[in-house]
This record gives C-alpha cells, sequence and structure tokens, in this order.
C-alpha cells in the first residue's frame, strides 16, 4: 500500500519507536506509583519525554507540559478550563472539530463565539482579528494549519495579535508539531495543543498540552496522581494538576524514541523531504482537466498535504477507487472540518486528502500522481 | 530491617518535581537516590530524593540554580 494518509495518522514509525513500546510494555511499572525500579524507569521515561517536547515546542518549562490521550482531550482541557460563559472567543473557519465542538459547547453554556472566515479558496481573512475582537474577548483559539488544505496560519502575527490585545492565545498543534518549526515563547502561545502520532511519529494515545507559565487551568479530569493523597481536591502543581490517573507511560516511551528521531534528523529536514513531495505531487496533477485543488500553494510555509476533487464525483469513491485500484490510501469526506469544507464550496462532495510523511518517497508520489491522472481521465470520458 | 541513619530527604508537590530533582543531582553528581517518601514528613504518598545528611547546602543551592520546584527539606532518621 502507498500510504497518503498522514494527517490523520502517520502508518510508518522510526523502528526505535515500536521497539521503546515493547520495552517498556515488558518492563515498566506505573509512573509516580512507587518507589521502585520498575516505577522510577516509567516515570524517567516520562519526565525525559516533557523535557524533549518543551525544547522541541518552546515551552518554558518541562513541567508545563502535561500528557494527554490526544489533541482533542487536550484542547478540551485548554477550553473549557480557561475560558468560560460571558467569554467571547474568537477562532477561523479552518478549525477542526476538536477546536469547534468545545467552543460550540461553551457557547451553548454562555459564551459568544465568532470566526475569522475563509475565502472560498480557504484563505483566512486575517483582517478578521481586529473586526471581531470585542471589550469581553478572552481568547484566541487557531489551528496551526489547516488539516484539510495544509495552509498555515501565520501563527506569529496572530500571537502578536492576542498580546497586543491581552487575550490567551490555544494553539492547536496537531497538523504541525514535528514538521513546522513552533516557539511558543516566541510566537504568543498561551497553551499549545499537540498529538504525538502524526509528525510526531509516536504511537496513537499520546499527546498534550504545553503551557505558559501563569496560566490557571482547571482539571477536565480529577483523581488518582500518586501524590497529596489526603487532599480532597486535585493537586495545583502541573502537570499532576491535569494529568488524572495513569499516564500512558508505554505510549510515551515510544513517543520519547520518536522525539530522538526527529531531533537527529532535524524538523526542517523533516519539513523540507515532505514538503517536497507533496509540491511535486501538486506539480503533477494541478493542470490536469476536471482536477480541482484546494488551499494556497503560493504561500511559503504549509502543511504536507494536498487536497483535490476530480470533477462532480463524490470523493468517496475516488478514495476507494485510489485505494481498490491503485493500493493507495487517502482520506476522503468531510475530514471533521465543516466549516472550511462550507467556505470551500466541497460540503456535498467532500474532497479527496493526499498527505505526505517522512517515509514517503518520490515513487510513491509519483504514483499517487498518475493515479489521479487516470482517473480524472477516465472521468472525462465517462 | 536495614539500620537507620540519618538523611537529607527533600520533598515535592509531582512526581515530575521528582524525577527533575533526580536528573538535576546526577547531572551535578550529588549523590542520593528517589524512595517513597516516609509517613513521618508527609502521609500524601509520592517519591522523595534521600541524600546523606551533609547534603542539605549543596541540595538547596542546586534546587536555587535550576530553579527546582521543591515542598520541603527535611533531616530525618530512615
Amino acid at each position: 500500500m502507498i500510504y497518503l494518509d498522514n494527517a490523520a495518522t502517520t502508518r510508518t514509525k522510526p523502528p526505535a519507536v515500536a521497539r521503546a513500546v515493547l520495552e517498556a510494555l515488558s518492563s515498566y511499572g506505573n509512573c509516580g506509583r512507587g518507589g521502585h525500579e520498575g516505577a522510577l524507569s516509567a516515570a524517567r521515561t516520562i519526565y525525559e519525554t516533557r523535557e524533549k517536547l518543551a525544547a522541541l515546542l518552546g515551552c518554558p518549562r518541562a513541567d508545563h507540559v502535561c500528557f494527554t490521550q490526544n489533541s482533542t482531550q487536550a484542547l478540551n482541557i485548554a477550553i473549557s478550563g480557561l475560558l468560560g460563559p460571558g467569554d467571547h472567543i474568537i477562532s477561523t473557519d479552518l478549525e477542526h472539530n476538536s477546536v469547534l465542538r468545545p467552543l460550540y459547547r461553551l457557547r451553548d453554556a454562555g459564551a459568544a463565539v465568532d470566526f475569522v472566515p475563509a475565502d472560498r479558496r480557504g484563505r483566512l481573512d486575517y483582517g478578521g482579528f481586529e473586526r471581531l475582537l470585542r471589550p469581553e474577548t478572552k481568547a484566541v483559539v487557531c489551528t496551526h494549519a489547516s488539516n484539510l488544505t495544509g495552509d498555515a496560519v501565520d501563527i506569529q502575527r496572530v500571537g502578536n495579535f492576542a498580546g497586543e490585545h491581552g487575550l490567551l492565545f490555544i494553539l492547536d498543534a496537531s497538523q504541525t508539531a514535528g514538521v513546522l518549526p513552533i516557539n511558543m515563547g516566541a510566537m504568543g502561545v498561551s497553551a499549545l495543543c499537540f498529538t504525538g502520532h502524526k509528525s510526531l511519529l509516536g504511537p496513537q494515545g499520546t499527546g498534550g498540552l504545553c503551557l505558559r507559565e501563569g496560566l490557571e487551568v482547571r482539571p477536565f479530569a480529577v483523581g488518582g496522581t500518586g501524590v497529596q493523597s489526603y487532599s480532597e481536591t486535585q493537586p495545583a502543581e502541573y502537570p499532576t494538576r491535569l494529568e488524572a490517573g495513569t499516564l500512558n507511560g508505554h505510549g510515551l516511551a515510544g513517543l520519547n524514541a520518536a522525539l530522538d528521531f526527529l531531533n537527529e534528523t532535524g524538523v526542517e529536514a523533516v519539513h523540507a523531504r515532505e514538503d517536497a513531495l507533496a509540491r511535486r505531487f501538486y506539480e503533477a496533477i494541478r493542470d490536469l482537466p476536471g482536477v480541482t485543488v484546494y488551499g494556497d500553494f503560493d504561500a511559503p510555509v504549509r502543511a504536507p498535504i494536498v487536497t483535490l476533487n476530480i470533477g462532480t464525483l463524490d470523493s468517496a469513491q475516488v478514495s476507494d477507487e485510489l485505494a481498490e485500484r491503485f493500493g493507495i490510501a487517502t482520506r476522503p469526506g468531510a475530514h471533521c472540518a465543516p466549516r472550511l469544507h462550507r467556505a470551500l464550496g466541497t460540503e456535498d462532495q467532500g474532497a479527496v486528502r493526499f498527505s505526505w510523511s517522512y517515509f514517503n518517497t518520490e515513487e510513491e508520489t509519483d504514483q499517487a500522481a498518475e493515479a489521479v491522472r487516470v482517473l480524472a481521465q477516465e472521468a472525462a470520458e465517462a | 530491617m536495614r539500620e537507620r541513619t540519618e538523611k537529607c530527604v527533600v520533598t515535592f508537590r509531582t512526581t515530575a518535581g521528582a524525577m527533575a530533582m533526580e536528573a538535576a543531582c546526577k547531572g551535578s553528581g550529588l549523590p542520593g537516590r528517589l524512595i517513597p517518601v516516609p509517613r513521618s514528613v508527609t502521609a500524601g504518598c509520592g517519591l522523595c530524593w534521600a541524600a546523606p545528611p551533609d547534603s542539605r547546602e549543596a541540595l538547596e543551592e542546586l534546587v536555587m540554580k535550576k530553579h527546582l520546584d521543591v515542598d520541603g527539606i527535611y533531616a530525618i532518621i530512615l
């Protein structure tokens, strides 16, 4: 199979990731539960993983990297833990449901939410941030890159806007952590939410949020922590404050190994390779008759995603033919991005998303482009 | 049972704090190890750093230098 669904999850991981998970499965105790070697091994690896993530993402403190199961859980914690009824929040049309649904739920509870619009090409109207500002605006919540088009948001610009107006800035880095450079301190990010299983190349079931110092996030879940057991309330200190229950030590051991790979390879090198593959595909298919490509390819920085439609064909049919006839894995449909599909006019058709990882090849990319050419030609002749 | 001797014990509010202490002490060559917190210090469970009794000053210096998040430093018989 030619796997081009890396925006959903990276299938190929560095070999050290599986080795680390296997080793952890056969040796780890429970982090923070007991002082024996098994518990300490797990705790050491988990702390090391915090340190590596803090360094990679520009988080000021390793103990402000709080682990969750995934980005959705991290976003729920950040949004529900920092915002509430009466607050006004600015978000964008580029968001994934992992941002939208927590915001809609908050809106139903008495908050107000406005969205910076995207145009028919999916480009964000940055002037919208200023226009939507109100006296009661408390936060900006936005993605670093669209999971649908791959278009990156200028988060330095958004961070500056948030800083100028004293707003919190919650960033969804699901599509970018590990592939685009991020420095949350320099970019003015208050809370950065990430997942471990996409461009960070770790196992599913790993993710988290990185917090700037001084943020008071209300815990989403409370419970066992291994410390302060006689307190009736969740410990106030990070990361324990947001980490009730046993952590995914086995998965985090894999993420730790993946971070070693990323550090050795370099995020810039990873991005350069993925970007070159995505643009190679784009150049090969952009002018094919009947093919519509979405997103802004004039932008210098983007996530390695190319999303298209062929004529008026159902994107599910195209994706299925790519899988069945050509052995190419893509993602059709709505991609949990309803607002951007509406902006692009693809609400009914959906779209076919191709997404690359560091481990894809030029040959795979060319085969995918050839498959699109064949399908477009067949569609034109039908 | 083992012979009980005086130790310098550092407690933390989180497991992450304990791990940061261990890493910092290893990095600085300071002796000691992580052990379950004795009930004579706190009943809240968790880990503490147990070090030789004469290491208090060096540990306090390290805590300041590395901005380590500690709960308390005690001299106790363990």
